[in-house]
């Protein structure tokens, strides 16, 4: 039951308009009608579709022919281009602290994969840039998540810092970083529990850990299938937590990803990493490009303009 | 019906303030909708019924128009069939084989605990079986619900043939002479053609046990997923024979409308929702509610906004 692509959806426009030199407002209103089903199909937000369709059209009406396109692709091209600039353009790297250790703080609703990914982000630190990780379990209340992040550190042969369901996440964060520079590990990465983005009390707590010390990331881990909420959640963590990232997890689904792109509108937060697997070695840095044509549905937009 | 009546006259009295019943209204209930994550061409068809209906019946007064609201939408869930949400339970002496699938972090795990819990607070007497031998912490995860409930768990080490656990446990529940089995498996994306394939296996070996289990096979749905819960649903559906859903996490902000959906094209209906993690935050799905809390409440946003 996979949904049609932007691609098929406009072939239809696209003819109409092959011949012309110019895009008129009426062939763009009928294209943009497709590209708003395709990108609420893709689970964008309604609000954020509203908002880009409007953009897009702006830029749209009245395209001229470029030699080597025709009015239909370029319409596509600007869609593309819109979507990828919108999702930040260029990749963004990890914010090292220059006076270690580096804070690295994981947030989000419940089963998003905060702990799956703190471990592979401690797996990609040290592979790639050699440091020494220490992994905090502050996640007191979901059953045997201490054991869940202590399982993957022995996988990983990266030491977890824990202290039972009894001590207070805040309680815990302190006497980690307190350890990490005994230990002279550059980068602490805190798993926290899962929580509604409407639960003040567990808000605060967070809010407290990040008081400690100011951390230099707040990762806010989201599941990549997730719907039109993702807009309420992303802007809620980032209103009262305060993150610096994303990471967007699951995409090794057949998911669209349409939440990409909402939770880049409305925090304005670049997506650092995306989770393609369950093991350790699966997250990978972002490529805004590709997570726009995943969302339209277009494998590869060259080969769609060419058979446009 | 008293909550049918309750529902009713809610939804009569929301809609009355809506002076007019006009394009203008059936647009903001189709907004509403589609942030409910319904999907679109759910929606569509939804808004056409409501749209036939109030021609066909010639009906120009509003309150005619309110009556057919609140039908159609509960009916397009229900589709004629009641106590849909009672499950399936052997007479007496036999047991019962309740298998749960889906995707990763949904809430398999957690529901199960709370099942187990509720089931027991029947009387009944359930043993668990820990099928998920892959998730780091998984079984760990289910003993603790296992000692919280009160009820023996079925467990291998990790690493093991999930298969072969669901067998023992069969097993061990006969020799036991336990009510209720009820058996945990990994999470999984549905587009993992090894892991479906894995998934089928247990399937097949509870039916070659018990010819007529699984007597349930439920389908743990997050909430805040997308229109990916379609192709979830169908997908499990076709390698286990899905016979029902728990759509988890909706004490949150998200709507889990793809659940309408789901049971207009799949026929799968929703037989509980979970409210929360704790022990008894699980309940029977109840189509008037949901209904109620996927329009009214929108709708009841918009006419704060009005009124301010
Ligand atoms: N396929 C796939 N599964 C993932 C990915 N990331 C996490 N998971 C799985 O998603 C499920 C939930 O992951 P967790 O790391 O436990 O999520 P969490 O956010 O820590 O959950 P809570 O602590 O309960 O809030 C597990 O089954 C993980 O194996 C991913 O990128 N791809
Ligand atoms: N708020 C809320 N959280 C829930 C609900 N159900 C489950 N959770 C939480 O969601 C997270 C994932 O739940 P699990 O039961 O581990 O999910 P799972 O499907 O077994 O996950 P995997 O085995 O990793 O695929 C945990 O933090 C649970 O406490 C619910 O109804 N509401
Ligand atoms: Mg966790
Ligand atoms: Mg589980």
């Amino acid at each position: 039951m996979a949904f049609e692509g932007l691609a098929e959806r406009l072939q239809g426009t696209i003819q109409k308009i092959k011949g012309k030199g110019k895009v008129s407002e009426q062939d763009v209103k009928e294209m943009m009608r497709e590209v708003r089903l395709a990108l609420i199909e893709a689970d964008v937000n309604l609000k954020v579709v509203k908002e880009f369709v409007k953009k897009v059209s702006e830029r749209a009406v009245g395209v001229e022919v470029m030699k080597s396109l025709t009015p239909g692709q370029q319409v596509i091209k600007i869609v593309q281009d819109e979507l990828v600039a919108l999702m930040g353009g260029e990749q963004s790297p990890i914010n090292f602290n220059n006076k270690p250790p580096t804070v690295i703080m994981m947030v989000g609703l419940q089963g998003a994969g905060k702990t799956t990914t703190t471990g592979k982000l401690a797996n990609v630190l040290r592979k790639k840039y050699n440091r020494k990780p220490l992994l905090v379990a502050a996640d007191i209340y979901r059953p045997a998540a201490i054991q869940q992040l202590q399982t993957l550190g022995k996988q990983l042969s990266i030491p977890v810092f824990a202290l039972g369901n009894d001590v207070s996440p805040v309680e815990i964060a302190r006497q980690a970083l307190e350890q990490a520079k005994e230990e002279h590990h550059d980068v602490v990465i805190i798993d926290t529990a899962g929580r509604l983005h409407i639960d003040e009390q567990l808000m605060d707590e967070l809010k407290n850990i990040k008081a400690l010390k100011e951390p230099d990331e707040v990762f806010l881990v989201v599941d990549a299938m997730t719907g039109q909420d993702a807009v309420n959640v992303a802007q809620s963590f980032n209103e009262t937590v305060g993150i610096t990232g994303v990471v967007l997890t699951k995409l090794d689904g057949d998911t669209r990803g349409g939440a990409a792109l909402s939770i880049r509108a409305v925090t304005d937060k670049p997506i650092k990493y995306v989770g393609m697997g369950e093991k350790m070695d699966a997250l990978e840095p972002f490529h805004p490009d590709r997570m726009a044509s995943r969302i339209l549905g277009m494998g590869d937009v060259l080969s769609l303009i060419e058979k446009a | 019906a008293k909550t049918r009546d309750s529902f009713t006259s809610k939804v009569n009295d929301l809609v009355a303030r809506y002076r007019k019943v006009d394009e203008d209204f059936f647009e903001e209930l189709e907004e509403l909708l589609l942030q409910a994550d319904v999907g679109f061409e759910t929606v569509m068809e939804l808004m056409d019924k409501l749209r036939f209906e109030v021609q066909r019946k010639n009906i120009k007064d509003t309150e005619g128009i309110q009556a057919i609201i609140s039908e159609k939408l509960v009916e397009i869930y229900e589709a004629g069939e009641e106590n849909i949400t009672e499950l399936n339970m052997q007479p007496n002496g036999e047991l019962t084989v309740i298998l749960f699938v889906g995707v990763n972090g949904v809430g398999k795990t957690t529901t199960i605990g709370k099942l187990a819990h509720r089931l027991k607070s029947e009387g009944k007497s359930v043993v668990l079986a820990a099928g998920d031998t892959f998730r780091a912490g998984a079984i760990d995860q289910l003993q603790v619900w296992g000692d919280r409930v009160g009820c023996e768990v079925i467990k291998q080490s990790e690493g093991s043939d999930p298969a072969a656990v669901i067998y023992d446990a069969i097993a061990a529940a006969k020799k036991r002479g336990a009510d209720v089995l009820i058996c945990d498996t990994a999470g999984r994306l549905q587009n993992k053609v090894n892991l479906m394939k894995e998934l089928e296996k247990v399937h097949r070996v509870i039916s070659r046990e018990i010819p007529d289990a699984p007597h349930e096979v439920l389908l743990a749905l997050d909430a805040t997923t997308g229109q990916n819960a379609l192709v979830q649903a169908q997908t499990f559906k076709e390698a286990t024979n899905v016979t029902g859903i728990v759509l988890t996490k909706l004490d949150g902000t998200a709507k889990g409308g793809i659940v309408l959906a789901i049971r207009n094209k799949l026929h799968i209906p929703v037989k509980f929702v979970g409210l929360g993690e704790k022990m008894d935050d699980l309940q029977p799905f109840d189509a008037e509610r949901y209904v109620y809390g996927l329009f009214a409440e929108g709708l009841e946003k918009e006419l704060e906004k009005l009124d301010d």
